[in-house]
């Protein structure tokens, strides 16, 4: 067993009377592929909520890289290397690719504040955020405004967002949630050829691919784990297939 | 369409240059303000006014166009600066360039104080707590008779001749060039600051508030920033009007100011740099040739104005403008 | 024998039921729909108009001019709603706050216009006007009255909301637009009406506040700066938020002008930027 890059023990959050998350632990190994899936409203986005620290807890720790985050501000976090992505688009609409990931490095950098300093001057940068995108296939679409761009392209900007910061752990929420199946196998392309050492934690409705890319697989059903395990457990689970079909009642 | 398929072609950091490099335009306007010295001699004071008003407004675009923070109570940075340079005057010295820059950084402690208020805050209340400061600044300047003169206005203020040189004079001449001047310089510095990674990370928070912690941004940090920076270009509008008018009236301080100076930002085009100084300039110049008509009704034509920059032009008159010519050139 | 405070007490009071009337209206359409409406206060001078007019042209009794100005603010918001507003619930605070300030300034001119800038002077029936004592203190008639209005209606809202299928809709849609929707709540339905009935009861605010402070072009700029820190130290649609905020700024402003006039409304500032300090989504609210 390799080192633990994230981990949550015993995470509790209710809103009012609707309990989303009840005693959840995880734990993510160094450059895990791990899947995360469950029905709708299970409450798999709050769990990326609260891990990243949009969401205070009600109870339960945290862990990133062995350090306790539970009490940092987002921020923060993003700055000890954790990032996410968005179910729903969560961009620069005004920005073009380049000047949102030219900021996002920005950021990393330290360098977001200084007032005094053309940031054409920040080479490095530029060129670095320029690097990102053209990896993800947003070289030539990077000077449109975000806004126009289509909808396919907005979503891997997303990625590329989250990749500016440089993350060790990077938890993408439905990356391609709302694009043609044609194209999601491109965005998960992209997925698949992030380095080996960047750990990964997806949310994903499509069984076909949590199959393909997924080497570990978390259910989470009415904001509870259901059950854990390989492709090939989960593929053999009635209980996960209950679920699914709704012939469980649950919630 | 060729515009398009020349940046292709650009690498980004070119690319990124060619953002922040001067237009014709921008030279013309420049040299355009120029003018009235020699084509409107009797209209200096207007004028000076106008360049005073433009940099007030200047101050606001920084956090409202870039930073998307809606302020309701502006005037207070305005007034105080005002009042800080023509108490300063009085009590210390008449040299003016030092008492400016007095004012400024009094009023860049009191922005700075205040930056840690606001930038708790967002929305509707954001707008609230704006007003309420400004009010209560109001208050405690009509209140403070013994130093601010309270709605007797403050008499007493004589400034020095600028550099030792130049008096000011009843025609506006030396009123116009100290505070064009003034404007030209602190423009400059926003135009340096727009075109920062700074510049970049408001326009960030202004487009997506939510996405900015998650790229590792302190939001709240970069408003209490700008904040003071824009608290501290407003104060410099404010004793600049101390200054060139040498008297400062409670009405520096008031809710109409600050309601003007964000008709005259949206009206420009708030998010542009020119904005609020084509604002300015349209706002002041309407309203010295409508100077005829009663208050009451002015503010009808203005409220019809807002309703219809609301409905039909979004982006103001710069906005619109940049529109048509897009529109144009594509043909 | 009580003392003098408690006259200032009433007084601040009864002023506070004022401010009641003119801000639960925004209060709950705020917290419905986040819709920053500061031409709300033009509504309640509309309503103010209509009584003087049906006063002094028409000649009629006071009391009966009242469901008038009810009836007339809420018909001329719906009017705007349907025009003007509705495309901006989804438009920033910026745009929302230049549209209506826009139709503030608007109204201030109209008024001016067909009311010039005078003070309207109305004559409430004589019976209302004298005061009787109690405890050694002096009531004025028409403050009790207006004490007793503000609390009739607060019950009213109260027996709305809590007790009507319409009241569960409008808590419903405040709570959780998302969920209100999902359960098939017409939640812009429910806004409209809700809309209506607030801005009418500004106009009944309106004509009831003609005879304390006096009705000019100005009002709906004036008494928009006291319904908006009403409705930010109460907290977004919270209607015991909007009394509990609309007595205490009533008090403090009487108490303040009364004991230390010097400050003028220095003292009301102080208590909106104190609550909201302490708590950001004011008294009541809990976003
Ligand atoms: N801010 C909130 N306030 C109240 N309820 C919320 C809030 N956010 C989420 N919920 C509720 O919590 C539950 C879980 O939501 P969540 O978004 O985490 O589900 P999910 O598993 O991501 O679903 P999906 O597959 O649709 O994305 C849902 O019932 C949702 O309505
Ligand atoms: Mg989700």
């Amino acid at each position: 067993m390799s080192a633990v890059a994230l981990s949550a023990r015993g995470l509790q959050k209710s809103f009012g009377s609707l309990a989303v998350a009840r005693d959840i632990n995880i734990d993510l190994p160094v450059g895990a592929r791990y899947a995360l899936i469950g029905p709708n409203g299970a409450g798999k986005t709050t769990l990326i909520n609260l891990m990243t620290g949009l969401l205070t807890p009600n109870a339960g720790q945290i862990t990133l890289g062995g350090e306790d985050v539970t009490a940092l501000r987002p921020q923060a976090r993003v700055k000890r290397g954790l990032a996410r992505t968005f179910q729903i688009n969560t961009l620069f609409a005004g920005l073009n690719p380049l000047e949102a990931v030219t900021l996002a490095v920005c950021e990393r950098r330290g360098i977001a504040d200084r007032f005094w300093q053309n940031i054409a001057g920040n080479k490095d940068a530029i060129e670095e955020a320029y690097g990102i995108l053209a990896r993800l296939k947003l070289g030539d679409a990077c000077y449109q405004t975000t806004r126009e761009l289509p909808y396919g392209r907005q979503r891997l900007l997303e990625i590329a967002l989250a990749l500016a910061t440089k993350p060790k752990v990077l938890l993408l929420d439905e990356p391609a949630a709302g694009v043609p199946v044609e194209e999601s196998g491109e965005i998960f392309e992209v997925v698949a050829s992030l380095s080996d050492e960047l750990t990964l934690l997806f949310i994903e409705h499509d069984m076909h691919v949590v199959f393909r890319f997924a080497t570990h697989i978390i259910v989470l059903v009415g904001g509870a784990i259901f059950t854990q395990g390989s492709p090939a457990e989960i593929a053999a689970d009635p209980g996960v297939r209950e679920v699914y079909l709704g012939t469980r009642k649950h919630g | 369409m060729t515009t398009l398929d020349a940046s292709r072609a650009l690498t980004p950091q070119a690319y990124m240059q060619g953002l922040s490099r001067w237009q014709p335009i921008e030279i013309i306007f420049w040299l355009a303000t120029l003018l009235p010295f020699w084509l409107f001699p009797t209209y200096l004071s207007l004028a000076s006014q106008i360049a005073i008003t433009a940099l007030f407004a200047l101050s606001l675009d920084l956090i409202l166009g870039y930073a998307g923070i809606v302020s309701l109570g502006h005037a207070a940075f305005f007034g105080f600066g005002a009042y800080s340079a023509g108490i300063f005057s009085k009590f210390a010295w008449s040299e003016p360039i030092s008492g400016l820059i007095a004012a400024a950084l009094l009023t860049g402690l009191l922005g700075y104080a205040s930056s840690f208020i606001i930038s708790r805050f967002r929305h509707l209340t954001l707008i609230m707590i704006t007003l309420g400061l400004g009010l209560l600044l109001k208050e405690a300047a009509n209140s403070a008779h013994w130093l601010t003169g309270g709605s007797d206005g403050l008499q007493g203020v004589s400034i020095a001749p600028v550099f030792g040189l130049f008096k000011f004079d009843l025609y506006g001449r030396t009123a116009y060039g100290y505070s064009l001047g003034v404007l030209f310089i602190v423009f400059l510095f926003a135009r340096r600051l727009i075109n920062s990674p700074f510049g970049l990370a408001l326009r960030g928070i202004r487009e997506n508030f939510v996405r900015m912690p998650a790229i590792g941004a302190d939001s709240r940090a970069h408003i209490r920033k700008v904040y003071t920076i824009s608290a501290i270009v407003a104060g410099i509008a404010g004793a600049l009007l101390a200054q060139t008018t040498q008297t400062v009236a409670l009405e520096v301080l008031s809710f109409e100011r600050s309601a003007d100076v964000v008709v005259m930002l949206v009206l420009g085009g708030a998010g542009r740099l020119y904005g609020g100084l084509i604002g300015a300039a349209v706002y002041m110049i309407a309203r010295d040739q409508f100077s005829g008509i009663a208050p009451q009704y002015w503010y009808f034509w203005i409220g019809a104005l807002l309703v219809m920059v609301v409905t039909l032009l979004p982006n103001g008159i710069l906005g619109g403008l940049s529109k048509l010519l897009k529109r144009w050139s594509r043909r | 024998m009580l003392p003098p405070v408690f006259g200032v007490l009433f007084d601040g009071i009864a002023y506070g039921m004022l401010l009641f009337l003119l801000s639960v209206g925004m209060s709950v359409t705020l917290g419905l729909m986040n819709f920053v409406n500061l031409a709300h206060c033009a509504f309640a001078m509309f309503g103010a108009y209509v009584t003087v007019v049906l006063m002094k042209d028409f000649h009629w009794n006071f009391f009966a001019t009242l469901p008038m100005a009810f009836a007339a603010s809420a018909l001329v918001s719906v009017v705007i709603e349907r025009i003007l507003y509705r495309r901006l619930y989804r438009a920033t605070d910026l745009d929302q706050v230049l549209l209506t300030i826009g139709l503030a300034f608007m109204s201030v001119a109209i008024a001016a216009w067909f009311f010039g800038t005078t003070q309207q002077p109305i004559a409430v029936p004589s019976y209302m006007r004298g005061s009787i004592g109690f405890l050694g203190l002096n009531l004025g008639i028409y403050r009790l009255f207006l004490v007793a209005v503000g609390i009739a209606v607060t019950v009213l809202l109260v027996l709305t909301l809590e007790h009507t299928r319409f009241g569960a809709q409008v808590r419903a849609a405040v709570d959780n637009q998302r969920m209100a929707r999902g359960i098939g709540i017409d939640v812009d339905r429910t806004f409209a009406i809700t809309f209506a009935l607030g801005s009418g009861l500004a106009g009944l605010g309106g004509a009831l506040a003609i005879e304390i402070v006096g009705l000019d072009p100005q009002f709906a700029l004036v008494y928009l700066v006291y319904v908006l820190i009403i409705v930010s130290v109460g907290g977004l649609g919270s209607i015991a938020g909007s009394f509990a905020a609309a007595c205490l700024i009533g008090v403090s402003d009487i108490a303040g002008k009364y004991y230390v006039p010097q400050l003028g409304s220095f003292l009301i500032y102080l208590v909106m930027v104190a609550v909201l300090m302490w708590r950001p989504a004011g008294l009541f609210g809990r976003r």
